[in-house]
């Protein structure tokens, strides 16, 4: 269990900034840079999850004959999980920036912000309010992906209720890690919740 | 001495000419309105001022030193970084719809920019912003967030904010396009107020009567040309086809609203 969250915790700090990043990348002046993103969010909606790991993976051994080791097995999952996840909450930051008025910008123009004093002070808080929603729903989403890490063999939490279910011809342990999701899940939306309500000072 | 300048100013949208060839100019306490007919480059003219928009042609100088200017070639000048800041310092923009920050309490929408753009000191910018919303008769208001005012109140922090930052020249576009009669009888007395503490402000609007009592100056704009310019009683009394067609749709132009 502890590792699944793991996981979870780990993939969160790394592709919610990361994402940002990459939708900076996604709205750019610099056509090069706005294609190259653009292909990267494609081709990491448009796989599955579970391929892109084990590329991650093993993509190291194949394409440069580099030796890899069990320790990197949960580094390659944070990896993987990260780029892909990154993707997703790029598109979702991209719409919620671009849905803010011009207005916002402008009168931060005119009072003297430069383009990252607006960012920051003016423009992200607001994103962040606007974009909540579909951010819990790829954060439930990613809450149920963490047991794709048994495509690498490691050992999280499903992949442990699997073997155990298959060595004892029990159903408990489904049971015991569809109960362990769910719980997980249902504290995720509480929080997402919570948050929203303490954005609700404003409209 | 001129606060303002503006010299020879084109601008176009694709190819679309929206003003061609306006000069205007602004002195230290002076009023300036600016009325038309919608569509005649009048808010476009003040936003080229303010740098929201880049203009196609001429030249524009703050404080006698010039600031922006399109080059022979076609090639536009702008201002970056610290010399940016300095002109932006300058002036103020007051919007049609406020544009408050809906994040921030009134407080801190007045007292933010001078805070962290130009580094007061935290408690003489409060002060000050205190003493801005009594003037603004929002003294209990300081707490509340932009949602819970009304239109004329949001109008009025916006005012604040822009002076908070002590523009040396206060520039309205169309500050009660937005509101209701009632409301835009609040903002119209808040900026008659601020007429009497001589602060130098250019003021696009469709408030006739509130242009005609006020201001220093007024020019009628048409298709994108300065088509009169003087005293207030010149304007409004020429006997020019064009303004007297202009205002004989205002009913008469005593009266500020149809």
């Amino acid at each position: 269990m502890l590792r699944s969250m793991g996981i979870f915790a780990l993939t969160l700090i790394f592709s919610l900034p990361l994402g940002l990043l990459i939708s900076f990348g996604r709205m750019s002046k610099n056509r090069l840079l706005r294609t190259i993103t653009k292909i990267y969010i494609s081709v990491m909606r448009g796989t599955p999850l579970m391929l892109q790991l084990l590329v991650v993976y093993f993509g190291p051994y194949y394409l440069f004959g580099m030796k890899i080791g069990g320790g990197y097995r949960f580094t390659a999952i944070i990896i993987g999980f990260s780029l892909n996840y990154a993707a997703y909450f790029a598109e979702i930051y991209r719409a919620g920036i671009e849905s803010m008025p011009v207005g916002q910008y402008e009168a931060a123009q005119v009072l003297g912000y430069g383009k990252i004093s607006c960012f920051f002070r003016i423009i992200f808080p607001q994103v962040v309010k606007r974009i909540l929603p579909s951010v819990t729903n790829e954060v439930i989403t990613l809450v149920k992906d963490t047991s794709l890490s048994f495509s690498l063999a490691y050992a999280e939490m499903f992949t442990i209720a699997k073997q155990i279910a298959a060595s004892q011809t029990t159903f408990m342990p489904f049971v015991v890690a569809a109960v362990f999701y769910y719980v997980f899940n249902l504290v995720v939306a509480v929080v997402m919740e919570q948050i929203e309500k303490r954005l609700n000072y404003y409209q | 001495m001129k606060l303002l300048e503006m010299n020879h100013i084109k601008k176009q949208f694709d190819n679309l000419e929206v003003i061609h060839d306006i000069s205007l100019s602004v002195s230290e306490g002076e009023i300036l309105s600016i009325i038309g007919p919608s569509g005649s480059g009048k808010s476009t003219l003040l936003r080229c001022a303010t740098m929201l928009e880049q203009i196609d042609g001429g030249e524009i100088l703050y404080m006698g030193e010039k600031t922006a200017w399109v080059a022979k070639d076609g090639k536009r000048f702008y201002p970056k970084g610290e010399q940016a800041r300095k002109i932006h310092a300058c002036f103020g923009l007051v919007f049609q719809n406020f544009n408050l920050f809906p994040h921030f309490s009134v407080i801190k929408n007045i007292t933010d920019a001078p805070i962290t753009i130009q580094k007061r000191p935290k408690a003489e910018v409060c002060a000050e912003a205190r003493e801005l919303l009594r003037k603004m008769g929002l003294a209990d208001k300081e707490n509340a967030y932009p949602c819970q005012l009304s239109g004329g109140q949001c109008q009025r922090v916006a005012i604040a904010r822009a002076l908070a930052l002590h523009p040396k020249i206060l520039f309205f576009d169309e500050p009660t396009s937005a509101l209701d009669p009632e409301l835009t009888g609040e903002v119209l007395k808040v900026i008659k107020s601020l007429a009497e503490t001589h602060i130098t402000m250019v003021i696009v609007t469709h408030e006739m009567a509130f242009a005609r009592e006020i201001s220093d100056r007024v020019i009628f704009m048409d298709k994108g040309v300065v088509a009169l310019e003087g005293s207030p009683d010149e304007v409004f009394d020429a006997d020019h086809a064009r303004i007297r067609e202009f205002l004989g749709k205002f009913g008469q132009y005593g009266s500020s609203r149809q």
